[in-house]
């Protein structure tokens, strides 16, 4: 009798699983996890797979159970009741029982979790930082090291939240400047933050850990294949927390060297803060770092939100002395969710930004501020 | 039961008017305002659940800016636990208890007054804060810091309400354990108590221990705001995730604070309408005493991502793991309960079985989340949303409303109308469903929760869910309009109620029961 429901259960579950891989590949992509590119992925979905299967079956067996009783055991059906209330014999069966099925579970549980905090001997680091609403990256070693950048919502995918959705590609899930990755490589990531506790998660890499203000968290992986990868923070960090993705594209090795000596040359050969700004570049570099770097919290309009972020449209400090407005882009104001810009942005981008606010909406204060001066403020330090 | 009605014909009822409320000692008067209160608060965290579940419609900010999106999250959640289901089960405790044990009040009335009226003052203190300078708290009902720090002006009174809170909590608790200690009727011994007042006196020791350590929890966060401490700031030596460890240690008996009287009230209607008495009382027994121990050593599991050391996430797994056993056990004594019965459907017992079924789900998608490796994915995900969802709104609510329709002809003195029970039975189970399967879908393909805005592939479920979302939230209306009827008029209940009813309130007293009941303690067999 028992091998026959066996029989039945394992019958009727390769049906569903056949009818759900014929469905077709793209719309399974939202119904389940996804199976990712790293060994650990790749454990965590079969962990997932197996833990969801002994789920089904324990809820077919019980409910099974329930549904025969609702259905036979009803008085309209003349049903008597029984008078039995207890059986020890039972009550011990259902506690051994289950406890054997769950330390079935927590062995390959376990096996997965030593696997993947095992973060040593790795080839790279980087060294994630998450700021309100964006995220740094710092390649530590290898060949890229000493790249640095900032990486926040892509402008068009800004664009479209108060418009189509529908128009741009990979909506909210776009980033200005990708985290490039080689592929086959044991990379160490170095997670921390700077205001509030966010979350670094791409589900295709099978991991998601905490960056924390102050700590510092650990995460490894090995992307087998070349690809774009997609993810989003996912620990609640204020009014944009749903606007700070994480794009990853990983690429074959040589690829990944082209690319990190083109990255480490951006700054060097590209723009030199010595080089002649007129106001109309400036301004018009200013509005694109504006439109990335500050739009998420003093908005488009510069108006900001009333009582959560101060406007800089009409404000004091952006239409006063050019001193203490740079102060505050290069500085923050600590205890605010204003960061300090002066390692987030380079020199020239801070004259531009601020070129940019001192003349855009109403704050039409007619002066700029030059590389040359950002320079010198802090401290002849080059690009 | 003659006796004891001729004598509480003698009793005198109620005050007239207003004051009645205001003064009441009276556990029934004040079982009925924590019940009120409590349905008040869940339309109005339901109201905030519509809002978000319009925005969330479909992708693109149609509706609200993301900070009020924030706001209404948070108060969502702390309106729904603190306001709705707290309140609720307090409001149950305090009808029934007396009842059930065969006593003629609570052991401190006065103190039971003033448990219920520090809320509507609490609440008040919470709710206005929408209308502040930064808005209502935003940072998510669990207050992470660093980021409720930035709250504006709603932050003092978002920790004073707590504290209040706070105080109503442990002031009911000792008042249910001082009763259920001093009050049961001669014979009444534990092991004969209703499975619902056991359940409730472990919650009560739960209350106890963990509301005080919420309150040390948001203090610290006050004093981190105001007066210059770092509890929870690196840089000044502290650790903002020793707030999430102190929190959990509330927050995981807290979630069960809001399980334990569901399963009591469960084990009390289904014999009822098996006709067939509760299978292994005892051992449901012990089972909610193994989970209330066990809520106390699993809180970490909340906070598998932040970087705990291997052998603590070990140990929280293997410990949050173990819960599945004492919670198993209480299912298979629910479906052994019925195995063999003679069943009925009246509408508690709808909600009952539904509750047996959908928690049981809520239940599986909580042994995933148990499972370290997999909560790295899951975590922080609508998988989640819709994990606390089941166990909460079909879990916790779904007892509660299978109690209001399997008492309320005992207070009332009226039957509800059974067509529009099971018309609200069937509506709620079918759009609860809609509203919250399709979310274990998109948290398992990539969408993290307490997000105002998702990329468009979340987009179709999304619009499932809300659609599911605004017909379950219309049934509850439905819902307050059948308790309205009932409690007007409509059929006399008899003092048994239903065929297979036992335990003292049906058993020994007439519907509806008098203003004062047991002054002479009953006889127990």
């Amino acid at each position: 009798m028992l091998r026959k429901i066996s029989k039945l259960v394992a019958a009727a579950t390769a049906t569903v699983v056949t009818g759900m891989q014929s469905a077709s590949a793209g719309y399974m992509d939202t119904l389940n996890m996804t199976k990712g590119v790293t060994p650990i992925s790749e454990r965590v979905y079969d962990l997932h797979m197996l833990i969801l299967w002994i789920c089904i079956i324990i809820g077919i067996v019980v409910f099974g159970a329930m549904f025969y009783s609702m259905v036979k055991h009803r008085k309209s059906k003349g049903a008597v009741a029984a008078t039995f209330h207890e059986s020890t014999k039972l009550e011990i069966v259902w506690t051994i029982v289950p406890f054997l099925i769950l330390v079935g579970m927590a062995i390959p549980a376990t096996s997965t979790l030593i696997f993947m905090t095992d973060t040593t001997e790795s080839d790279m680091t980087v060294k994630i930082t998450g700021h309100q609403w964006k995220w740094e990256y710092e390649y530590l070693d290898g060949a890229a090291e000493g790249v640095r950048f900032i990486s926040s919502l892509s402008a068009d995918s800004r664009k479209a939240i108060y418009a189509d959705p529908a128009s741009v590609d990979n909506y909210l899930l776009d980033v200005d400047n990708e985290v490039v990755l080689p592929v086959g490589k044991k990379i160490h990531f170095v997670l921390t933050a700077s205001d509030v506790i966010h979350a670094w998660w791409v589900p295709e890499l099978g991991q998601k850990q905490d960056a924390i203000p102050g700590f510092a968290n650990e995460l490894w992986t090995e992307i087998r294949e070349p690809g774009v990868y997609r993810g989003q923070c996912a620990e609640l960090c204020g009014r944009d927390h749903g606007f700070m993705p994480i794009v990853v594209r990983a690429v074959p090795e040589e690829e990944f060297a082209i690319w990190a000596a083109d990255r480490k040359n951006v700054g060097k050969a590209a723009e030199t803060v010595d080089k002649v700004w007129t106001v109309d570049d400036l301004y018009a570099r200013g509005e694109e770092v504006y439109n990335t770097a500050c739009i998420g919290c003093h908005q488009l309009n510069g108006m900001g939100l009333p009582s959560v972020f101060p406007a800089i449209n009409g404000s004091a400090i952006a239409t006063g002395p050019v001193g203490a407005h740079m102060d505050v882009v290069m500085n923050g104001r600590p205890g605010t969710a204003m960061a300090a810009y002066k390692d987030q942005l380079n020199d020239v981008d801070i004259a531009a930004v601020m070129t940019y606010q001192r003349n855009a909406w109403d704050n039409k204060t007619g002066d700029h501020v030059l590389p040359a001066d950002v320079k010198a403020v802090r401290g002849g330090t080059p690009e | 039961m003659s006796e004891a009605v001729a004598h509480d014909d003698h009793a005198h009822g109620p005050e007239k008017g207003l004051m009645r409320w205001v003064y009441t000692t009276n556990h029934k008067d004040i079982g009925t305002l924590y019940l009120l209160f409590s349905l008040t608060m869940f339309m109005l965290g339901g109201a905030m659940a519509m809002v978000i579940r319009a925005e969330l419609f479909q992708p693109g900010m149609q509706l609200i800016d993301p900070h009020f999106f924030n706001q209404m999250t948070t108060m969502h959640a702390l309106i729904m636990v603190f306001g709705a289901v707290m309140p609720a089960f307090v409001g149950l405790a305090n009808w029934l208890i007396p009842m059930m044990i065969g006593a003629p009040d609570m052991a401190l009335p006065r103190m039971n007054n003033w448990s219920f009226w520090i809320l509507p003052f609490a609440f008040t203190l919470m709710v206005v804060t929408l209308f502040m300078e930064g808005g209502a708290p935003a940072a998510g009902w669990t207050m992470y810091a660093p980021l409720v720090l930035q709250t504006g002006d709603a932050f003092p009174f978002l920790i004073f309400s707590i504290h209040l809170l706070g105080i109503s909590s442990v002031m009911g608790a000792i008042n249910i354990i001082a009763t259920i200690m001093n009050m049961r009727a001669p014979g009444m011994t534990l092991m004969k108590m209703p499975l619902f007042v056991w359940t409730w006196f472990i919650t009560a020791y739960l209350l106890i221990a963990v509301m005080p350590v919420f309150a040390g929890a948001v203090t610290m966060l006050l004093t981190d705001k105001f007066f210059g401490t770092s509890f929870f700031s690196a840089a000044g030596g502290g650790d903002p995730v020793l707030y999430q460890h102190i929190f959990w240690f509330f927050g995981h008996p807290e979630v069960y604070i809001m399980i334990l009287p569901a399963f009591g009230i469960v084990s009390a209607i289904i014999p009822t309408f098996a006709r067939k008495p509760l299978f292994g009382y005892s051992s449901m027994v012990y089972a909610t005493a193994s989970i209330a121990f066990l809520s106390f050593i699993v809180w970490a599991h909340h906070m598998f991502t932040v970087g705990m050391p291997l052998a603590g996430q070990l140990f929280f797994m293997y410990a949050t793991m173990m819960i599945a056993v004492p919670t198993g056990v209480k299912v298979f004594n629910w479906v052994s309960t019925m195995w063999k019965g003679s069943m009925t459907f009246e509408t508690p017992m709808l909600f009952a079985l539904a509750f047996v079924i959908l928690f049981t789900i809520g239940g599986f998608s909580g042994l995933m989340l148990a499972i370290t490796p997999a909560d790295f994915q899951y975590h922080d995900t609508y998988f989640v949303v819709a994990h606390f969802h089941y166990v909460l709104v079909t879990g916790a609510v779904y007892s509660i409303i299978a109690a209001a329709y399997y008492w309320m002809p005992k207070w009332t003195g009226h039957m509800y109308n059974e067509t529009a029970g099971k018309i609200h039975f069937w509506w709620s189970t079918i759009s609860v469903n809609v509203l919250f399967f399709p979310q274990h879908f998109l948290g398992l393909a990539g969408m993290p929760r307490r997000i105002p805005d998702y990329s468009v592939q979340f987009a179709d479920w999304n619009m499932v869910s809300s659609i599911g979302g605004f017909a379950f939230g219309l049934a509850q209306v439905y819902f307050c309009w059948i308790v309205y009827k009932t409690i007007k008029g409509g059929e006399k209940a008899t003092d048994r109620v239903w065929e297979g009813a036992t335990g003292l309130e049906f058993e020994n007293l007439p519907s509806p029961a008098p203003y004062h009941s047991f002054t002479m303690a009953p006889e127990i067999k």
